[in-house]
């Protein structure tokens, strides 16, 4: 299989103040299609960083990173927040779903940057909350909702675009175990059923 | 229009300070509405003066009089067509607050110079022989009810009669309409026989002239002509254009365009900084999901405009309700003003004034959106 993520010799390092600090040193890393990649490691071991890397949220300060074939490190930030808009479905450990929108609205933000109607844009976000079970909380807002609850819009919401690419952070950090178990079980049965 | 939903959301998500904001800002256009309003209606009041007409005044000041025997030198100049007269009344119905505007007058003359009044011929008839007759205007009729045939009642600030009496009876005979000045429908005139017979002091003078020329364009070689017949008397005169002179009485009373001008100035800078630090307040609350909308892909420049989007969403809503309110109350100042709907050009203004309003308020915030860096924003950096 291709290497749905690739990177090289990728440096990544932050300035904060008179200090720079090095978080990747020249890694290498390739990422099967079909993958469910978990990365594990301590606080401060560059997790998020990589993360970001690859989801087009930051550039590189060394390297390549390559996703479904596109150089995306020397695309500028107008291009990567179309890539992004293309390929990447993000799932953050606090939800942050939008709190003034409804998990309808919330899931339907990905589609409003595409040319669908409104009747196709509502048809995809329903598809996308019947996926992760939540059909019946379309009109609540996101402090009507569980934990668990949340983090499923959230899902759907990465979902909605049909995404290349699905990247997760932390997304059970702010669950309880069971919740937990539920959510990765929910992203593994996604990654068999449509990865 | 799709991403209508997501600004509506984002304005009402702190709905006490929104609500609190949209106050502030329909308050401010209320008062341009009502101010600028009145203003325009005086405008408009000042732009409709007839151009064939030249008022002229004792030079010392308009409040000053001019003997009677004027009239008729003025009637004998070269492109003068007709000669009319005019004092100032100064009176009032039951209550001081009850102002009307009157003037005593000669019904042939009146006629002449005032086209613009409509007075079916019975009634002009009618006023030219009855020594207390009064044509009132249609408003001023409907106001407080009077009808052809009533003995009105008026007292008179200025004007006193011999026996010390300032209170004067008048039998409304009839009831003229103005269909192209609209704002002189409140007016109401007498015979000024009986006004000269019957005041106490003054007699035999009046208080300005009324003279109607031929050709606009002589109007200033006439109006020279006339200041130069009566130089060197006792009563020299001032001769203006009509604009003219309704432009010195409004100053009489105020530059009514600078006070509004000031006061709304005032009002708007205030409000510049009320609504710009909501804005700011409300874009730095929310700058977590301003980062996820762009996590999700939404541009730089998309993020600007949703932020500029939001603030001319609330200026325009609460421009409107404000206009909307001050067009509601507009038709009380009818008795004052003689208009009874705000001015279109108002409501023109007051848009362009909130789009330049949200554009001042909104910028920087939603500069500050653009400029949003993902992952620090994110991590809460």
């Amino acid at each position: 299989m291709a290497a749905i993520v690739s990177l090289r010799n990728v440096v990544k390092r932050y300035t904060r103040g008179k200090h720079s600090v090095e978080v990747l040193h020249g890694l290498n890393l390739d990422i099967e299609t079909g993958d469910f990649v978990a990365l594990m490691g301590p606080s401060g071991s560059g997790k998020t960083t990589l993360l970001n890397l690859i989801g087009g949220l930051d550039t590189a300060s060394g390297g390549e990173v390559s996703v479904a074939g596109e150089r995306i490190d020397s695309l500028s930030g107008g291009q990567l927040a179309k890539w992004r808009a293309r390929h990447v479905g993000f799932v953050f450990q606090f939800y942050n779903l939008l709190p003034q929108l409804s998990a309808e609205r919330n899931v339907e933000l990905p589609l409003l940057l595409t040319s669908l109607s409104a009747a196709q844009r509502k048809k995809n976000v329903q598809t996308a909350l019947a996926i992760v079970g939540l059909s019946d909380r379309a009109k609540h807002k996101p402090t009507e909702l569980s934990g668990g609850q949340a983090q499923r819009v959230a899902i759907a919401r990465a979902l909605v675009s049909d995404p290349t690419l699905l990247v997760c952070d932390e997304p059970t950090g702010d669950l309880d175990r069971a919740t937990a178990d539920e959510i990765l079980g929910l992203l593994q049965s996604l990654n068999r059923e449509q990865g | 229009m799709k991403f209508l939903p997501l600004i509506w959301a984002a304005l009402w998500r702190k709905k006490t300070r929104t609500v609190f904001t949209l106050a502030s800002i329909m308050v401010a256009f209320l008062l341009f509405g009502m101010l600028q309003g009145v203003n325009a209606a005086f405008n408009a009041t000042v732009d409709r003066a007839n151009v064939n007409r030249l008022i002229v005044a004792n030079s010392v000041s308009f409040t000053e009089s001019l003997p009677y025997s004027y009239m008729a030198q003025i009637e004998q100049l070269s492109g003068v067509s007709a000669v009319s007269q005019q004092n100032w009344f100064g009176a009032y119905y039951q209550d001081p607050k009850n102002f009307v505007f009157s003037f005593p007058a000669e019904p042939a003359r009146w006629r002449r110079v005032s086209p613009e009044y409509k007075l079916p011929e019975d009634q002009f008839d009618a006023w030219a022989r009855t020594r207390t007759g009064a044509v009132i205007g249609i408003d001023l009729a409907e106001k407080y009810g009077w009808k052809i045939g009533d003995r009105v009642p008026l007292h008179s600030t200025i004007w006193t009669k011999p026996g010390g009496s300032s209170d004067w009876e008048f039998d409304i005979v009839g009831i003229y309409t103005s269909p192209d000045s609209p704002t002189r429908g409140n007016q109401f005139f007498f015979n000024y026989a009986y006004f000269d017979e019957a005041r106490s002091f003054n007699k035999g003078r009046v208080g300005w002239y009324i003279v109607q020329v031929q050709d606009p364009r002589q109007s200033a070689q006439i109006a020279a002509s006339i200041d130069k017949l009566f130089g060197n008397s006792t009563d020299e005169t001032e001769t203006k254009t009509e604009k003219e002179f309704q432009q010195s009485f409004l100053k009489q009373i105020g530059d009514i365009n600078f006070i509004v001008t000031r006061i709304l100035f005032a009002v708007f800078f205030a409000l510049l900084f009320a609504t710009g630090s909501s804005l700011m307040q409300s874009v730095r609350e929310r700058i977590p999901e301003l980062a996820v909308l762009k996590t999700l892909g939404f541009s730089d420049g998309r993020v600007l405009w949703l932020v500029l989007a939001e603030s001319l969403m609330l200026c325009l809503l609460a421009a409107a309700l404000g206009l909307a309110v001050a067009s509601a109350l507009f038709p009380s100042l009818k008795g004052a003003i003689g208009v009874v709907t705000l001015p279109r050009v108002v409501i023109i203004e007051g848009a362009a004034i909130a789009v330049l309003l949200a554009l001042a308020t909104g910028l920087l915030p939603a500069w500050r959106a653009r400029q949003l860096n993902i992952v620090d924003a994110l991590a809460g950096r």
